[in-house]
């Protein structure tokens, strides 16, 4: 079982407390009309599926209720970031290197 | 003579206190401290069990949980555990074991007849075997094969016992507490760390407690042992767990434990649990799990009486127990002669030590010949005689040719192996380290550590007291200085003798035996020889990964920690590939097998699962209601008067609604308030229809999209205020409709300001359905004006029901006149009985949801999930009227204007009338155009929905059809297995199309 650290309560909690939402950063587009039918699909289904560092958008379901997102390392599943949803996601090659991953 | 066995002083059992034990009805002594198998021994049983595939007789190979031969049943409260090992089994007064995989007895097993079959049960058999002609294998061999094969019965009752379950934090978990564990946590325990030290076994000590010879501190090992255990349970910040197992280690340094708490009392008190689950949560980890010694592959090494050499040794020092009368020892390392030598001291004669060293270490051939016992260098166990206990061991020399030649035979009761060690590096692998080989050891190890964790002393391949402990302190002291930052001087114990042996060898032994003759066994409670593994590499199996399930080599309950090493160097050299190209297989949960119940804690019976009661639960109890699981809800299915079944049940229900009026419990719609200035505006982006121009005191159905253009959800909006909705959605549906739009909230609109919370247990509800239902609700509403006029249908209002705070809904979900009353959900008991009283007054009913769904479906109403699977759009629903047609975007706008969802052909709602009224469809049942489809032919569709109407007198069905629309009049057919039923394709809307019933 992770530990996962909400920024909004600002504490580590098991994840037991929380739902994972898939990869973060995925913004539905401002105008949808305006959109290809391809890249329509793309935004609804396809998502990376990284060996790796990957960004992915949590929810403290039993806790604050907030949305936020993590970095993660889908081998050793560290988590190398959290931040709060809005923020700008942090550059992952970067993370990875400090990390030694 | 009782335990002729039995040394005749030593060993850590209590020999003041016997103990009379039961096996497979025969009556025997022991002593507290014993194990099973150790009491066994003593008695001088070595044959314990029947092979899994050959039933060939089985004895006890070791003296751990590494056990492969001896599981036995174990009685308890009029039940039997299985499978249980009898290396790990403590004896208490009175125990009753029986021996598994035989029948009749154990001595006599008519199942050994598939030991001369066992040209049928080559490697992959059951790959092979499933091959043959199907007749064949299912009438003949299958039910012979499935009899004869397995280990012990599963118990006939449920599990009688409990289970606990603790959390716990610490910052130095240590696995394992021979020499290098209990330094460790000394070492850690002196900086003021919070430790938990925990062992498998009945004792802390691990291999201290076999060891006669060395001293530790000047003192027996097993008294510095004793010494420490006391030290360490002296201070608060050590937590002491023995016979708990380690037995999962998880993300994020999460280990799982399993602690045995009553199964080796004769007389535990009822109210411990069997096991505790230990759940911890360790800043760091000391995986001082040792090692386990290898069995040598030599033909027929399977004989009752082989055990290797430690458990030989262990049986010796711990428990006072000779493996025999007469012992030969078949070496390949250094250990192996302090275990002839130990037995030597206790008057068992040493046949003969046979090394296949060419040059075994001059100190101990000296110490050998000094006993005189006779020393065989250069010379390999060829094979074994004797049937239900060794009689003799056959010895062969190593040339230098690599052949073997015949050296004669050695009469012997017992034979001590030791092919070497193996480091015990499962919980490593669990925590998703990768071994590395290390070629001088000849074994793999930890490599780099993933998590924060050390292996320590044997588990990662170091041997020699001294060393192991100098080695476990180190451990401890870094551990706890990575956990506290705080460090400690510890005063490091000094040890003496105990030092690192060498040798070892991997595989299968060489012999001059007619190898298709003979079985030399690498797994023996999978009965895999090393033949089996050279066969699966002839028949081209490459990888470890594929040999292991096409033999099974390695799969058995201690998943392959004593076969593994053996059966990777003979695939090795089948593969003429070096061993570290063949790899090795991954060590997974659990370390030893764990009780499901272990698992499911306190998780079974009414705990199982958390169960939802309406207000109205208890009346309905008390008034027969029936009732059905709806997800966690239990809710009233319908309530049957005195000799009424369902059908009648609920066909009363349905015509009393129509007629006069019912009274039903809709506390379990989900429900949600939405408020803040942008209420309305979140709304319209959420839900297909348009919200802004709806006015307060007004509802509207709203239908819920995901992104994709499917239904996912509907209910009804009620707006309260300008910036207030009152919202219901689906009873299933609840969790995840608040989820999705906090979603939308939190992540894609924050510039919204509006504030959504779920209200679905803050009131109760009472849905008051038919003509007379502003009759019986009048006389309890006060603030409101109840008229048609003033209160149209589809209308919301703020009120009192007798008394207390009220929010009314005029709305139908039954198509006829209908009210839901929402409540503070503490008066909702008071508001079900005062209802349930006045609808008497009007001959009216209370109904279930049977009615409900039979009442719904006469008129076309869907239910999200039931007619609808995901792929279902407004459109295929015919519910194109509730989108917005000029909204410039909600959830699903985008995704229904994909090319697919409007394409022809699409699956559509329609309803279905059988051509005979009185036939049903099944619900599920798939609809073809023709009568009688050929096998292949594709499906048009499926029935979703099927009920006996009241209103119409006949059954009436909904159904997805392709391009149903446009198929009204036209027949389709069901395939059933007695033929096809033929239906006619109607409108959806089986009654009141006009609704008019609705508005009055
Ligand atoms: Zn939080």
């Amino acid at each position: 079982m992770l530990l996962v650290y909400c920024p909004y309560c600002q504490v580590e909690r098991p994840e037991t407390e929380f739902s994972c939402r898939g990869q973060a950063h995925i913004a539905r587009p401002a105008d949808p009309d305006t959109v290809s039918d391809e890249d329509w699909v793309e935004y609804l289904y396809l998502r990376d599926n990284t060996k790796g560092v990957y960004a992915e958008r949590w929810r403290h379901i039993h806790g604050c209720g907030r949305f936020f997102n993590a970095v993660r390392h889908t081998v050793s599943d560290d988590f190398l970031a959290f931040y709060k949803a809005g923020e700008p996601m942090p550059d992952l090659d970067t993370l990875a290197k400090e990390a030694g991953k | 003579m009782s335990q002729p066995f039995r040394t005749e002083k030593g060993g850590r059992i209590d020999r003041g206190d016997q103990l009379t034990f039961m096996f497979d009805g025969e009556q025997m002594q022991g002593h507290k401290g014993d194990t099973l198998a150790s009491a066994l021994l003593a008695n001088g049983v070595h044959l314990v069990g029947r092979s899994f595939k050959y039933h060939r007789p089985r004895g006890i190979v070791t003296a751990g949980s590494e056990e492969p031969n001896a599981l036995v049943g174990i009685y308890r409260k009029g039940d039997q555990t299985p499978n249980l090992r009898a290396t790990q089994v403590e004896l208490y007064q009175g125990l009753e074991a029986i021996s598994q995989n035989r029948f009749p007895s154990l001595s006599f097993d008519v199942g050994a007849v598939n030991d001369l079959l066992s040209p049928l049960f080559p490697a992959g058999f059951y790959y092979k075997t499933f091959m043959w002609p199907k007749s064949f294998w299912d009438r003949v061999y299958e039910p012979i094969i499935r009899a004869a094969a397995g280990l012990g019965r599963p118990p006939k009752n449920p599990d009688h016992d409990s289970y606990g379950n603790i959390y716990e934090h610490c910052d130095v978990l240590i696995a394992g507490s021979g020499p290098a564990g209990l330094a460790a946590a000394l070492a850690a325990a002196e900086t003021g760390a919070k430790v938990i030290l925990c062992d498998e076994q009945a004792q802390f000590g691990g291999s201290l407690l076999s060891e006669a010879n060395a001293t530790i501190d000047g003192k027996a090992a097993g008294d510095w042992v004793s010494g420490t255990i006391a030290k360490l349970s002296a201070m608060d910040n050590v937590t002491l767990l023995n016979r708990t197992t380690a037995f999962g280690y998880f993300a994020h340094n999460y280990i799982a434990l399993a602690e045995r708490v009553t199964e080796h009392m004769s007389d535990p008190d009822p109210k411990l649990p069997r096991e505790r689950l230990w759940q911890v949560r360790a800043k760091e980890v000391v995986i001082a799990s040792g090692a386990i010694e290898r069995p040598m592959v030599f033909p027929e090494n399977d004989r009752p009486g082989i055990l290797l050499a430690d458990a030989g040794r262990t049986y010796l020092n711990r428990y006072g127990v000779k493996v025999g009368h007469k012992v030969v020892v078949a070496t390949a390392c250094d250990s192996a002669w302090q275990a002839a030598f130990d037995l030597n001291d206790h008057g068992v004669e040493v046949a003969a030590i046979c090394d296949m060293r060419e040059t075994p270490p001059e100190s101990l051939v000296s110490i050998a010949k000094a006993r005189g016992i006779r020393v065989e260098a250069g010379c390999v166990v060829t094979g074994t005689l004797g049937r239900k206990r060794i009689k003799a061991a056959l010895i062969g020399r190593l040339m230098t040719s690599g052949q073997v030649a015949s050296g004669g035979q050695i009469d012997c009761d017992a034979l001590l192996m030791s092919g070497g060690w193996t480091p015990t590096v499962s919980l490593y692998s669990q925590s998703r380290g990768k071994v590395v080989w290390d070629q001088d050891k000849g074994a793999y190890v930890p490599g780099v550590s993933v998590q924060k964790e050390r292996s320590v002393g044997g588990a990662k391949g170091l041997y020699g007291l001294q060393a192991t402990l100098e080695d476990g302190y180190a451990a401890g002291e870094q551990a706890a200085k990575a956990a506290t930052g705080k460090s400690a001087a510890v005063t490091r114990a000094v040890a003496s003798g105990g030092e690192a042996g060498s040798g070892g060898t991997l595989g299968a032994i060489p012999h001059d035996r007619n190898p298709a003759r003979v079985k030399a066994f690498v797994d023996y409670q999978n009965d895999v020889t090393a033949k089996d593994v050279k066969l699966a590499v002839r028949e081209g199996m490459q990888s470890i990964e594929h040999i292991k399930r096409y033999t099974t080599t390695g799969m058995a309950t201690d998943q392959g920690r004593l076969s593994n090493m053996n059966a990777l160097q003979i695939a090795s050299g089948a593969l003429e590939r070096p061993v570290t190209q063949v790899g090795l297989t991954t060590f997974r949960l659990p370390y030893t097998p764990t009780s499901f119940g272990l698992f499911a804690g306190v998780s079974r019976g009414d705990f199982f699962d958390p169960v939802r009661k309406t207000p109205s639960h208890e009346w309905a109890v008390e008034n027969g209601g029936v009732f059905e699981d709806v997800g966690q809800w239990k809710r009233t299915w319908y309530f049957p008067k005195s000799g009424e079944d369902m059908h009648a049940a609920v066909a009363r229900e349905c015509k009393m609604v129509r007629e006069t009026v019912g009274l039903f419990d809709a506390s379990t719609l989900g429900k949600i308030e939405v408020v803040g200035p942008d209420a309305a505006e979140f709304l319209e982006r959420m839900y297909t229809n348009p919200w802004k121009k709806l006015a307060p005191g007004r509802c509207r159905y709203g239908l819920l999209l995901n992104d994709a253009g499917f239904i996912v959800d509907d209910g009804v909006m009620g707006r309260l205020a300008e910036d207030r909705f009152h919202i219901t959605t689906t009873t299933g549906g609840a969790p995840n409709v608040f989820a999705t739009m906090e979603d939308y909230l939190q992540t894609e609109w924050p510039d919204l300001d509006v504030w959504i919370t779920s209200t679905t247990e803050q009131y109760a509800v009472a849905a008051v359905q038919g003509p007379k239902a502003r009759e019986v609700i009048a006389p309890f509403i006060e603030g409101i004006d109840l008229s048609a006029e003033k209160l149209p249908h589809m209308s919301v209002r703020e009120c009192t029901f007798a008394g207390v705070p009220c929010r009314l809904f005029r709305i139908s979900f039954t198509g006829e006149l209908g009210f839901e009353i929402n409540v503070p959900k503490r008066h909702g008991k008071m508001m079900w009985e005062t209802l349930a009283k006045e609808i008497e007054k009007h001959n009216g009913v209370p109904y279930g949801t049977e009615t409900m769904h039979v009442l719904r479906a006469e008129k076309g109403f869907i239910i999200v999930g039931q007619d609808t699977d995901g792929t279902v759009t407004p459109h295929d629903a015919g519910m194109s009227w509730a989108i917005g047609k000029k909204k410039h975007d909600f959830v699903g706008k985008r995704g229904l204007e994909r090319p697919d969802l409007v394409a022809e052909g699409r699956k559509q709602l329609v309803g279905l009338l059988t051509k005979d009224p009185k036939v049903k469809l099944e619900e599920g049942a798939q609809i073809t155009s023709r009568g009688a489809p050929k096998t292949g032919t594709p499906a048009e569709g499926h029935v979703t929905s099927s009920y006996y109407s009241p209103a119409l007198d006949r059954n009436i069905a909904l159904a997805i059809v392709k391009n149903g629309q446009a198929l009204e009049g036209k027949t389709l057919y069901v395939p059933m297995p007695d033929g096809s039923i033929e239906v006619e394709v109607t409108s959806p809307v089986f009654y009141d199309k006009e609704g008019a019933r609705l508005n009055v």
